[in-house]
């Protein structure tokens, strides 16, 4: 992979890591973003991953535009060295697939919606070749997905289904963007899964809702109170598919403040994952289960 | 000390100069959209000059004092009255208790920026008192203005003076129609026809309606053709679509060809459509001055000329600071 660089302006740095999205190339910018920061440039305002590629905001009165460029092409090469492993935590997000709030959102705006007469699941599991919304349910949540990005607005996180290309989901953003989500719909656009974490306009497919809040800005949930946002780039997502019932209690368990998410550390080796996809797989699994 | 909200505006927010450090989470800079007018107005005012203003848009609010203070008004040419009675913009007057601000219809620009002495004292977050509404975060609870609201006014560090005005030539305010708007091309520039690319150097547009602080919209030029190719993977098919992305500050993405997007202070982070370029760091103040329907062209600049229009617009902020120290 050649990394393409251009300046985004006197104040940006783009770097195309790969025009495709892959975990290589996700794991590239990952790498040479943490690389950045450690590298502590003088100038270096805001360092930030993306899916597959990365953006340097910098000052040009403290660095110049092209010497900052020859340092990421030094870092940029300097990473083809090092091995793809990563430190990090995996995360269990409970979901309510099919929930009663995303399903009114759907309804509402159907006419902006490539199959009018569905739902966002139901299309989603025929255009994957899946025979019913439980398999498609089964195929979403049954392997972890990588946060490849966090951002568009406050602590979305962008997600990568750590499968082979060919069993990922994949499905077409809405025809066009709806004016309303609610807070928290897991939904699904390209090969990209996301949280919304605000409520607002969107375009991705609506599969369903958690209950555990990933956004705060007044800090009150107790998982929140370091940061206001839960998500960085790197972090591993499992989901949990439950019912309406667990969905009420853990909602319960959230606003008396006694909610605790099942968050692990966990180290990822990209050479490894790759040997056997689903043995890796089920090996985070039992890291996030404790056994 | 504080400032009451009697009527709030079109969408008055409290701003400073910005929150950067946490664009990788998708927390943008916010800010004044127009900084130079953030900073002449708190210099007015005696304050330094990044602390917390007002930002009107389009229409001013009204407002009560509960103490006595020194008030300047900048950016956009938005009338103030105090008890009814016309004040000049950019230049600074007495407000005593009990008095209340107001203004009349907007004359010339977008955004104006009131200072008061003290700086408006809401909560610092994240290392900035600014407004970030689509992330309910920061300013006065995180959202626009709203009748009633109370707004906490810090101590005056200093002891403002009435009547200190700031020239016209040091108002750095957009001249000359249409607006020029220097754009270096890059980033998925290459996805566009050379035919393409010359038209959008060249076309006249115009501010959309859809023109607010995350991006602003134009429209009225040629869509833009694209070199044919197979989409990538995760990209989307839509050849306007990239694989999800970081956006730049400036940066000019362009959904399906047709109108140009120019994300601001409280730019979206990051997403899935490709960008032609990006507009320079010192013209971004202009923007955030431009009303629906004025017409703009943008103008290809390189790097080296760039950095010439920065040093240039730091030396209009330097002797600001010397006329008003």
């Amino acid at each position: 992979m050649q990394t393409r660089f251009s300046f985004g302006g006197d104040e940006h740095i783009f770097a195309e890591v790969g025009e495709a999205m892959s975990l290589e190339a996700f794991f590239k910018s990952l790498f040479i973003t943490n690389a950045v920061r450690d590298a502590k440039i003088k100038g270096v305002t805001e360092i930030c991953p993306a899916n597959a590629s990365y953006q340097v905001k910098f000052d040009p009165d403290q660095i110049k535009p092209d010497d900052l460029l020859t340092e990421l092409k030094r870092l940029d090469s300097a990473s083809e060295k090092s091995e793809p492993v990563i430190k990090t935590r995996i995360i269990e997000i409970p979901v309510l697939y099919n929930d009663p709030w995303t399903h009114e959102t759907l309804m509402r705006f159907r006419e902006r919606h490539q199959d009018p007469n569905g739902t966002d699941l139901e299309y989603a599991a025929r255009i994957n070749g899946l025979d019913s919304v439980d398999a498609f349910i089964k195929a979403h949540s049954s392997a972890p997905w990588f946060v490849s990005m966090v951002g568009f607005v406050a602590g979305l996180p962008f997600l990568y289904q750590m499968v082979e290309r060919k069993r990922q989901l994949q499905a077409p953003k809405y025809l066009r963007p709806r004016t309303d989500t609610p807070k928290l719909t897991v939904g699904h656009g390209g090969c990209f899964s996301c949280i919304y974490s605000v409520r607002g306009a969107g375009g991705y497919q609506m599969f369903g809702i958690t209950p555990m809040p990933i956004y705060d800005p007044n800090q009150n949930i107790s998982y929140l109170r370091d940061f206001m946002c839960l998500f960085r780039p790197g972090d591993i997502v499992k989901w949990k598919p439950i019912d309406r019932a667990a969905y009420d209690a853990a909602v319960a368990d959230v606003d008396a403040g006694r909610f605790a998410p099942v968050i692990r550390d966990v180290s990822f080796s990209l050479t490894e994952f790759n040997r056997d996809v689903d043995a890796y797989n089920s090996k985070l699994d039992g890291v996030l289960h404790g056994r | 000390m504080a400032v009451k909200v009697l009527k709030p505006g079109l969408a008055t927010t409290v701003q400073d100069l910005g929150r950067p450090g946490y664009y990788h989470i998708g927390i943008p800079l916010s800010g004044g959209m127009d900084r130079h007018a953030l900073a002449a107005a708190n210099l007015l005012v005696g304050n330094e000059a990044g602390a917390a203003v007002l930002e009107a848009v389009f229409m001013g609010p009204e407002l009560e004092f509960t103490e006595d203070a020194i008030v300047a008004v900048t950016g956009a040419e938005l009338p103030p009255k105090l008890d009814g009675e016309p004040r000049e913009t950019w230049t600074s007057f007495r407000a005593k208790r009990g008095q209340i601000l107001s203004f009349d219809f907007l004359k010339q620009g977008a955004r104006g920026y009131i200072a008061v002495s003290g700086g408006i004292d809401v909560p610092v977050v994240l290392g900035s008192r600014s407004t970030y509404a689509l992330g309910a975060l920061g300013g006065f609870k995180g959202r626009k203005l709203e009748a009633g609201d109370e707004l906490p006014i810090g101590r005056a560090v200093a002891t403002g003076k009435e009547g200190r005005s700031v020239a016209r030539e040091l108002r750095g305010q957009p001249a000359g129609m249409p607006t020029e708007l220097r754009a270096m091309p890059g980033l998925y520039w290459h996805r566009i026809t050379e035919a393409a690319g010359n038209g959008f150097f060249s076309d006249t547009w115009k501010v959309a309606p859809e023109a607010d602080r995350i991006g602003y919209r134009f429209k009225g030029g040629k869509p833009l053709e694209f070199v044919p190719r197979e989409p990538p993977f995760g990209a989307g098919s839509d050849p306007s679509n990239i694989t999800d992305a970081c956006y730049p500050y400036g940066s000019i993405q362009v959904p399906g060809g047709t109108e140009p997007i120019v994300l601001h202070r409280d730019a979206v982070s990051g997403g899935g459509y490709f960008m032609v370029g990006t507009v320079i760091a010192a013209d971004m103040d202009l923007i955030g001055q431009l009303q629906p329907n004025t017409p703009v062209k943008f103008v290809k600049v390189d790097m080296n000329q760039a950095l010439v229009a920065r040093k240039s617009r730091s030396e209009l902020l330097g002797r600001l600071h010397s006329a008003l120290a």
